[in-house]
């Protein structure tokens, strides 16, 4: 017998059924969002350290690998943080790079003219600043958390992060490229928190002008304290 | 007025396109932006050529049946303004206006400006309505709705579905048409029995046809109802509660 019924779909487990769909993948997008925009924060508070001096932020990286303390072996807990920030940044990638497909495959040729009306700078340019994000974020490990040369200075030293941080961006090219990928991580960062709230359908009229704020104040914070180091370096602060 | 329009010329669906360009003398700019464009097929009736295919049918505004890509701004980017509500006198005298239909995969090109939009009737379809019984119709206020709600589901109601918001977004997303279908009814006490099996089917069905939304925001600025982004969180929210509770409803039964 024939049947013109199209054969059924196999049905995965509901969270990956969830992460089928597109709004499900943007609703992981906003999920790990949150954990990558809540890391950024802390990486730059920890940053921040090195105006305390040299003492202060290499024992701020002693004491996170130290997490725990004689409770668990040590960097245990530093290593667990850094496994949940892989999978949420995997996941992260994996759904944007997914999204963009299925959205290039629903246009059909482009606009002979087309004006925006309210599409930002920083919607639109989501999907560059984020690969530009990516490729400084494996520079940056090279150069500061590896101590792989080139990326990293001939004197880096493991642990000792003042001297590190201050040798490397001693270097005038590694400053310009730490301020270039900052300036991109900004657009990003202020579309990524303003848009998560509308992505896990966080609305109310109460607090939608706050959505607003609240990405400027993350962004505002993380990329000015970030960008303050290297020039702060530059001028010769530290000397 | 006079006018130059660079219009996109399509035979047929699956046929190459071009833009041609058209002089509109003499044009009122009390005319609308239709009824301009019946002039200029009058005239080109009259030299025995192809007139130009648009989609149009109330002419006030309310149907949704009118759209298209006027210099680059879906119904020509007067706020809250559909193609038959734009009017000749926005345009300046000597103009060269730029004429597309709107451009998704999920709206393929049926004849130059007109294209196919009945993806958006397989959303409906798939759960854009409620279930009543039959026999006389029911008493209006039995149903007792507070008067913020029904606000709320009146705003997305005025969808009057003419794909402005698709042809608007730059991922051909079909977000603001499918939440505004589903807040209509989601909202209202009527639409509560079928809400989380209605939020499922019609996101999905809305998945197979267009893009994902990245908030741009732009399908809100094109929409000639001026709804509210608001309502692709609340579908958002409603989807991500529909997995689980759908799925409770399964193992139910």
């Amino acid at each position: 017998m024939t049947t013109t019924q199209a054969p059924a779909r196999r049905q995965y487990p509901w969270p990956i059924e969830f992460y089928r769909s597109a709004v499900g993948k943007k609703w992981v997008m906003g999920v790990t969002g949150i954990v990558l925009i809540g890391y950024l924060i802390f990486h730059t508070i920890g940053n921040l350290k090195i105006y305390l001096g040299a003492e202060e932020i290499d024992s701020y990286g002693e004491a996170l690998r130290d997490l725990g303390g004689h409770l668990v072996p040590r960097t245990s807990l530093l290593w667990l943080m850094r496994g949940g920030l892989l999978v949420c940044a995997v996941l992260h990638i994996h759904s944007a790079a997914t999204l963009t497909a299925t959205n290039w495959k629903a246009r059909s040729g482009r606009y002979h003219v087309r004006d925006y009306a309210v599409a930002s700078y920083a919607s639109r340019s989501m999907r560059a600043t984020g690969v530009i994000v990516v490729f400084f974020l494996l520079f940056h490990l090279a150069d500061l958390t590896w101590g792989v040369t080139p990326a990293a200075s001939d004197v880096y030293a493991r642990g000792a992060i003042y001297a590190n941080m201050i040798a490397s961006f001693e270097r005038i090219p590694v400053a310009i490229l730490y301020v270039i990928a900052n300036l991109s991580l900004a657009p990003h960062l202020y579309h990524g928190t303003w848009s998560l709230f509308q992505s896990l359908g966080w609305n109310h009229p109460r607090f939608n002008q706050w959505r607003r704020y609240a990405a400027w104040a993350v962004t505002g914070f993380v990329v000015i304290g970030n960008l303050s180091v290297p020039i702060a370096v530059q001028l010769g602060y530290f000397d | 007025m006079d006018l130059t329009l660079r219009v996109w010329r399509q035979a047929g669906p699956d046929r190459p396109g071009a833009f041609e360009e058209y002089r509109a003398r003499e044009i009122s700019e009390d005319a609308s932006f239709l009824e301009m464009l019946d002039v200029v097929n009058e005239r080109l009736t009259l030299e025995g050529k192809e007139p130009i295919t648009f989609d149009h049918d109330c002419r006030e505004g309310i149907c949704g049946t009118c759209g298209i890509m006027i210099n680059g701004k879906p119904h020509g980017g007067q706020k809250g303004t559909a193609t038959c509500q734009l009017h000749m006198r926005k345009f300046g005298n000597g103009d060269v206006i730029v004429v597309e239909p709107w451009r998704a995969a999920g709206f393929p090109v049926l004849k130059d400006l007109m294209v196919n939009r009945s993806a958006f009737d397989r959303i409906i379809e798939a759960g854009g309505y409620i279930g009543v019984d039959v026999g006389s119709a029911p008493e209006a206020n039995l149903i007792p709705v507070p008067k913020a709600v029904s606000e709320l589901a009146m705003d997305a109601a005025a969808c009057i579905g003419c794909g402005a918001c698709v042809a608007a977004c730059p991922n051909n997303a079909a977000q603001l048409f499918t939440a505004a279908k589903v807040a209509h009814l989601n909202l209202l006490p009527q639409g509560q029995p079928e809400r989380f099996a209605r939020v499922e089917a019609m996101v999905d069905t809305m998945e197979r046809f267009f893009g994902s939304c990245t908030n741009h925001g732009e399908c809100e600025a094109a929409c000639p109802k001026s709804i509210s982004i608001d309502f692709i969180a609340l579908l958002n929210k409603d989807y991500v509660r529909a997995k689980r509770i759908n799925r409770a409803m399964v193992s139910r039964a």
